[in-house]
């Protein structure tokens, strides 16, 4: 029976049929649902894990269990999990050990456009690149078999379109698995230095060995229609190449991203009057393809930078320019906003009224960064406001203190902010910390994390005590206010700033998307009181815009959450 | 036979994903290789989402660039606006005549532009601009705009309402359904 699934559910769906036992991982767009998806089959045990570096070395010691585990990420994930990473490379594996790296080229969802395969190439592991969903199952199942063939863990390379696109899939059945029986094999998995100098020509050994195998795998396909053009490319860019050239080109398709054939590439090209790379992202294919003599055409004509597409394909290689209509106004920018009842806006709202220097996180409170909150000073990547203010305050001394806040949510806390503030209490600055507790993972589509008490099959699960958390980290002061409430929320930040201690404010309300969440009626404007004085749109919420004068608030929208009834002197907002 | 594209274009939030995979379900059970592409995560969050859907003997790019879309559905008019640079000459547009500001509008820096659907209409774009949202609170629930466009979407296809109605029961969740199916059937009536 064929099914549409997404890019991400296929891989589930391969990580089922390939009898994977044991999935962590850590939620990140676009990779998140594959592991969503994992833990909807009994058969699979699967769990978000607090970070992707936890979440690697879960899936390494069921590995080394032998079981067949998986951990998923997106491409910055991979960063953090990237310790791990190395030294599996050197270990090896047990069980197959499979990861899923999503990149996200085009920045739909992330805060660079790295390029994953760089990892691959540095860890000195297997690679591999699916172009629509039937591969993403099918490249997941051939991922373990490889892993367990060679020794090593497996990544398959992911992006935005694969992994967020639906294409048919057949599904077949699972195949369970006995754990492979658990040996002590310490110069495999101990890796100090007298066993490591010992693993490592093992490896090199094995990258040889892959790289023989990738001459003659199904998973490098060759394609030949017309040689006039030739072209060379992996993952989604083969797809907008094949709608843009169809039959008038031929293609290598690598399946096998690290490491790569060089015979069939140099046969390919040999038939071809002019061979093109495409790929998005940096020129690692063709980098390869001109290190071993090979002439092809790559960022010469693509860009280093975002997504590729049939239209750029046409218009490089055939010269064709698109033909399309254009709207004659100016048509108004749509930017992604918090939402109406969003309780991060009365905290964001405070922050911008005292005008201080705020060191940001990854999350949905980025969103404070835009206006016409503009709250935010710098986001870098996860956990690094803590860190970053603890260096902010370090080198602008007492008066800055007093003056700059972090802002960090509670899935990111966990993830990696507790070690910045440990440091802010074991290294000392009079810090002031805010953690943005909506008991939810929220801009990945609401997962559990340690602070909900609930896990991933959304079974209950022990709820970190971030109060008792923070004390025990060393910092004596810890507060707790609702955004919603605006004028103590203020006061109380504004208490904690003077300190000359560390703090913590833990700003507290429930994301107003969670179902169990209850809203207030619609609030409506008495438009005999308002006289349009735009004081309720400095909080910039969805709902409110001004018609004819008015403020007029959107009863589609409006959650009742009582925030512009605290901006508006005139008592215009009510029930 | 050749490609079709469709786009759903919307306010993050209006439920162009239930949209995307309701018409993906009627394409796949009447044969067709079908990729349908979606954005989540941060544009989710109240920004202008795109949703492809494309259709035919053989799809390999799974969106939809600009002059390709052969219907554009627009849950908001700005939105329409915006992407009717996607649609292919003698292309259609089904657009609910919702407006909903976006920020740059409502915090005075930008400004929403006026009789969006005449201008449409002016530069021979063949448009069908329906009061969704009021039809859709007549079914229930403003929720269900989006079903009420499948409706009329469903009325400029070649398919059976019987598919259409298929493809609701397995998208939508049983205790929505007969709200839905409502929201369905006006928008069927809508000429």
């Amino acid at each position: 029976m064929k099914t549409l699934m997404l890019g991400n559910e296929a891989f589930a769906r391969g990580l089922y049929e390939a009898g994977c036992k044991v999935v962590s991982s850590y939620p990140g767009t676009p990779s998140t649902e594959i592991t969503e998806a994992a833990a909807k089959y009994d058969e699979i045990y699967a769990e978000w894990a607090p970070n992707e570096k936890v979440a690697m070395e879960v899936a390494l010691g069921a590995s080394i269990g032998g079981a067949r585990s998986f951990c998923g990420m997106k491409h910055v994930g991979l960063n953090v999990a990237a310790d791990p990473l190395y030294t599996a490379g050197y270990t090896g594996v047990t069980g197959g050990m499979v990861i899923a790296v999503a990149d996200d080229p085009g920045m739909h969802s992330s805060q660079n456009e790295q390029d994953s395969r760089h990892h691959a190439i540095a860890s000195k592991t297997m690679m591999i690149e699916p172009s629509d969903s039937a591969e993403c199952k099918e490249f997941a199942k051939a991922a373990f078999d490889l892993s367990e063939k060679f020794d090593v863990p497996v990544i398959v390379r992911l992006s935005t379109r694969v992994s967020h696109s639906q294409s048919s899939v057949e599904l077949c059945e699972r195949v369970a698995r006995e754990n492979i029986p658990y040996e002590k094999k310490p110069q495999k998995y101990v890796m100090m230095p007298g066993n490591a100098i010992r693993r490592h020509p093992i490896v090199e050994d094995r990258m040889k060995a892959i790289a023989e195998y990738a001459e003659t795998s199904n998973l490098n396909k060759v394609e030949m229609n017309d040689t006039k053009i030739g072209v060379i490319t992996a993952g989604i860019s083969y797809q907008y190449a094949k709608e843009a050239l169809g039959k008038n080109a031929s293609y290598l398709k690598l399946g096998i991203v690290n490491p790569m054939p060089v015979q069939i590439i140099k046969d390919f090209a040999a038939k071809c009057d002019k061979v093109y790379v495409i790929e998005e992202l940096d020129d690692i294919i063709e980098t390869h393809c001109k290190k071993n003599g090979i002439d092809v055409i790559g960022k010469e004509l693509f860009s280093l930078m975002g997504e590729i597409s049939q239209t750029i394909v046409a218009e490089k290689i055939l010269g064709k320019k698109a033909e399309y209509l254009t709207f004659e106004d100016n048509v108004p920018i749509r930017p992604p906003v918090m939402c109406a009842g969003c309780p991060h806006r009365g905290l964001f709202y405070c922050l911008h009224k005292l005008g201080v220097m705020v060191s940001g996180d990854i999350g949905c409170y980025t969103l404070g960064a835009t206006a016409p909150l503009c709250a935010m000073d710098s986001t870098i990547c996860m956990g690094a406001s803590i860190s970053g203010l603890h260096g902010f305050n370090k080198a602008r001394g007492a008066e800055a203190e007093k003056h700059s806040v972090a802002v960090i949510g509670d899935s990111t806390f966990m993830h990696s902010g507790m070690t910045g503030l440990v440091n802010v209490a074991y290294n000392a600055t009079n810090s002031t910390v805010i953690i943005l507790d909506n008991s939810i993972t929220g801009m990945t589509g609401h997962q559990q994390n340690p602070t909900t008490g609930k896990n991933l099959k959304g079974d209950p699960a022990y709820a970190v005590d971030l109060e008792a958390l923070c004390h025990a980290m060393g910092i004596n002061s810890v507060r707790v206010v609702d955004p919603y409430h605006m004028t103590e929320t203020e006061a109380v930040i504004k208490e904690e700033l003077e300190k000359e201690e560390p703090s913590v404010i833990i700003s507290r309300r429930p994301c107003a998307l969670l179902k169990y969440v209850k809203h207030n009626p619609p609030l409506k404007v008495n438009s005999d009181k308002c006289v349009g004085c735009k004081q309720c749109l400095k909080i910039g919420c969805p709902a409110i815009s001004i018609h004819n004068g008015k403020c007029v608030i959107d009863h589609t929208q409006c959650v009742g959450c009582g925030i512009c009834k605290e901006m508006c002197r005139l008592g215009a907002i009510a029930e | 036979m050749e490609t079709k594209s469709i786009m759903i274009v919307g306010v993050g939030g209006q439920g162009s994903l239930l949209a995307s995979r309701i018409i993906g379900n009627v394409l796949l059970s009447q044969g067709f290789d079908v990729k349908v592409s979606e954005v989540h995560g941060m544009s989710q969050r109240g920004g202008s989402v795109v949703t492809y859907v494309k259709y035919g003997d053989e799809v390999c790019s799974p969106v939809v660039e600009k002059g390709e879309a052969d219907i554009i559905i627009s849950f908001e008019q700005l939105e329409a606006a915006r992407y009717v640079s996607y649609l292919k000459k003698g292309g259609h547009i089904v657009t609910s005549t919702q407006q909903i500001d976006p920020m740059p509008v409502i915090t005075g820096a930008a400004e929403y532009p006026e009789n969006i659907i005449g201008k449409l209409e002016t530069m021979g774009v063949d448009v069908i601009a329906v009061d969704a949202l009021s039809l859709a609170e007549q079914a229930g629930t403003s929720k269900a705009s989006n079903v009420v466009l499948m409706g009329v979407v469903s009325t400029k296809m070649s398919f059976d309402e019987e598919v259409w109605q298929k493809a609701l029961e397995q998208c939508v969740p049983a205790k929505f359904l007969e709200l839905n199916k409502k929201a369905f059937a006006l928008g069927r009536e809508v000429k």
